[in-house]
């Protein structure tokens, strides 16, 4: 085994996703509707869990899963709010 | 060498991941937008966390599946915000969405 490899692709991976996070950011800043930002706000969170989950293999513990799983839900529950929102006006009737 | 393949099924999670937020960003209008940030939430979530299963399986010597749990999350809650989402679209672009 080659802990140099493991860790350097990693770190790779790491940076992929931080790179898949700045692109979903550009398009949540440039709209240009409010369902563009929507959509790329529920990307920008997928992202941002991978990217945990890439972390927690890095250090090697498994306490991140839970950060990991946590930004999952919130995110779900976020995206269905706001996608309520614009269909209806309001998010509880 | 277990920890190897790991770290290169989540490196091609990581670009698939990337390729659906270069889509998101490059496609024109917002219903041709819809379908890349699908690929990060499918088939890259599925290579990381098997590259995540196969790691901590490997580095506890037992089985590790609690990543499941995510998977089988986002396969159920992707759909539903994606229909929701799409369906105010249409509302708001003054088409018969609501229905």
């Amino acid at each position: 085994m080659n802990p140099g490899f493991f860790s350097l692709t990693l770190e790779a991976a790491q940076v992929v996703l931080g790179v898949a996070m700045l692109l979903a950011l550009v398009r949540l800043l440039r709209g240009p509707r409010a369902q563009d930002r929507v959509l790329a706000l529920d990307t920008l969170y997928v992202n941002a869990m991978l990217l945990v989950l890439a972390i927690g293999m890095h250090e090697g513990t498994a306490l991140y899963f839970g950060a990991a799983v946590v930004i999952g839900m919130l995110g779900f529950v976020s995206t269905a709010a706001l996608a309520k929102f614009l269909l209806r006006g309001e998010v509880i009737e | 060498m277990i920890a190897n393949v790991a770290a290169l099924l989540v490196l091609a999670g990581a670009l698939v991941a990337c390729l659906g937020s270069f889509g998101l960003l490059r496609l024109r209008t917002f219903y041709e937008r819809v379908h890349p940030p699908t690929m990060g939430t499918t088939l890259g979530t599925a290579l990381v966390l098997a590259g995540s299963m196969l790691h901590f399986s490997a580095l506890g010597s037992r089985p590790v599946i609690h990543e499941i749990l995510i998977g089988a999350m986002m396969v159920v809650t992707t759909p539903v915000t994606y229909m929701l989402l799409v369906r105010a679209a249409l509302r708001r672009d003054g088409g018969d969405g609501a229905g």
